[in-house]
């Protein structure tokens, strides 16, 4: 598979670095007795594309949840733009109210347009259903126009939280490689949570890995654009990933990781 | 047997017919129609607001809840000659004692319904940017309404049962009192009829609920789960 998305330089050479989307520093939360963040820094630069890896139940979620502002940190600071907006896993759809009222949801009566809904749509391919039903469209029609209603406030950050693990394979390159094309012609800081670490590598600038409250792998992917599955490149990053995700036993690993470290155990422990 | 005990399908028809010019049934019904419209409005109106009070407020769930929940253990039949007795023997006492007895069904799926919308599409709503009430207004009260309507049906159900209990408490004009008439005479033919009636009280009420649901969730034509 190929993706449109070329290189976006974090580096952005003369000016030194780009302006700041997102930062988090020293954010704590737990749930109950069990902490799930932990000290938590965190920079993302404006138009960068980060991919935040991490075990079930590692905090990617809440992390998310955060910077989106539908959870709030115990501890720490979080800056965020106020242009946010969030694509859940589930399309999360009004049923009630037909598709482009639906991507116009909260905006007032005057401002929530049709025209600016069908434009909106019209990226998404879905224009010429912006007067259907909800409960009409396909599991995957339904997350385009979750994705057409983030986009359409034109948001400085856009928060993915796992949106293709819900649609079938086929659908799924279809939406990253429509995601792809978007970023690219909008630009928002992207913060995707995903357990898909192809997904990351083919999609993101910036790959972090969250385990136990913290960030424990933060690396950029260095490769071209468009990116393709596989090659020398790509299948290490992925292993290397996937090792510090405790995924893999050091016997596959070639970059010498120490076979000893039961990282088996680490998942399980954190698994919900 | 007498033949007036067991009366033949064509007799029952023929009495309908005559009892339109004899006894002003049309009147008779509007009568009985009206205290159980009334009835029911006041019922359902309040299990809906109290329904929708306790499915969004957890305050209000634990001031109300309980003691209508006792209330509800109440058989409505066994009040009747408490509301006599306090409300006199005029239509008060029949209307009241449709309403109470239409507001716990209605009141039930409201609040039932109001709690089990998607919190997820709730929060999704709030992330983007939809004040509470408007929250309220325009996903909640959508997304309760399959429910609620099971809750109107239901009512409507048990306002027809109602009102048979109601005119029984010295009705002078509806169906009851042609009832109760036709007992004392042993006049058969006029005692089915009467329950003929009641029958399509019952079902034209909901027929109307069932146009009412299909108008109120448009978006729910054609995607019924087969």
């Amino acid at each position: 598979m190929t993706l449109a998305l070329p290189a976006t330089s974090p580096s952005n050479g003369s000016t030194g670095s780009p302006p700041v989307a997102v930062r988090v520093r020293q954010v704590s939360r737990a749930f109950g007795t069990r902490p799930v963040l932990r000290s938590l820094d965190l920079d993302i630069h404006a138009g960068q594309f980060v991919a935040l890896l991490g075990a079930s139940g590692s905090g990617k979620t809440t992390l998310l949840r955060i910077l989106a502002g539908l959870d709030v940190a115990d501890a720490g600071d979080v800056l965020v733009p106020k242009a946010r907006t969030v694509v859940f896993q589930e399309p999360r759809l009004v049923q009630s109210k037909r598709v482009w009222r639906n991507v116009t949801i909260g905006w007032n009566g005057r401002s929530a347009t049709r025209q600016a809904a069908i434009a909106a749509l019209q990226e998404v391919g879905l224009a010429d259903h912006c007067d259907a039903w909800p409960a009409t469209l396909s599991g995957g029609e339904a997350q385009r126009v979750a994705l057409a209603r983030a986009l359409v406030r034109q948001p400085q950050l856009l928060l993915l939280d796992e949106p293709f693990a819900a649609l079938d394979a086929l659908t799924r390159l279809n939406m990253q490689q429509l995601i792809s094309d978007l970023c690219l012609r909008h630009h928002p800081a992207v913060l995707i949570v995903t357990h898909d670490v192809e997904e990351a590598i083919l999609l993101a600038d910036r790959i972090l890995v969250l385990k136990s409250g913290r960030i424990s792998l933060d690396t950029g992917v260095a490769l071209d654009r468009p990116r393709v599955m596989g090659g020398p490149g790509f299948d290490q990053l992925r292993l290397r990933l996937l090792a510090e995700l405790g995924v893999l036993d050091g016997s596959e690993i070639t970059t010498g990781r120490d076979p000893e470290a039961q990282l088996h155990h680490d998942v399980d422990t954190h698994a919900n | 047997m007498r033949p007036q005990l067991l009366v033949t399908p064509w007799k029952v028809v023929m009495t309908f017919s005559n009892m339109f010019r004899t006894e002003d049934l049309g009147y008779q019904i509007g009568v009985s129609l009206s205290r159980a419209g009334v009835g029911l409005l006041i019922g359902a109106g309040l299990g809906l607001i109290i329904g929708i009070i306790t499915g969004l407020y957890r305050l209000g769930e634990e001031l109300l809840d309980s003691s209508l929940q006792m209330l509800r253990t109440v058989p409505f039949l066994a009040v009747v000659p408490l509301f006599i007795i306090w409300l006199g023997i005029g239509e008060t006492p029949k209307v009241v004692l449709i309403a109470l007895a239409t507001i716990f069904p209605m009141y039930l799926n409201t609040s039932n319904g109001v709690r089990n919308v998607d919190k997820r599409v709730v929060e999704a709503a709030d992330a983007y940017g939809l004040s509470r009430a408007r929250v309220t207004r325009e996903v909640v009260l959508p997304l309760a309404l399959p429910q609620i309507f099971t809750g109107l049906r239901f009512s409507l159900g048990v306002s027809v049962l109602a009102l048979i209990a109601a005119e029984q408490i010295n009705a002078r004009a509806g169906i009851g009192f042609i009832l109760n008439q036709a007992e004392s005479y042993e006049q058969v033919n006029v005692l089915l009829v009467c329950v003929i009636i009641y029958c399509v009280f019952g079902l034209v009420g909901d027929v109307l609920v069932r146009i009412l649901e299909h108008f109120a969730m448009p978006w729910r034509a054609g995607v019924a789960a087969r």
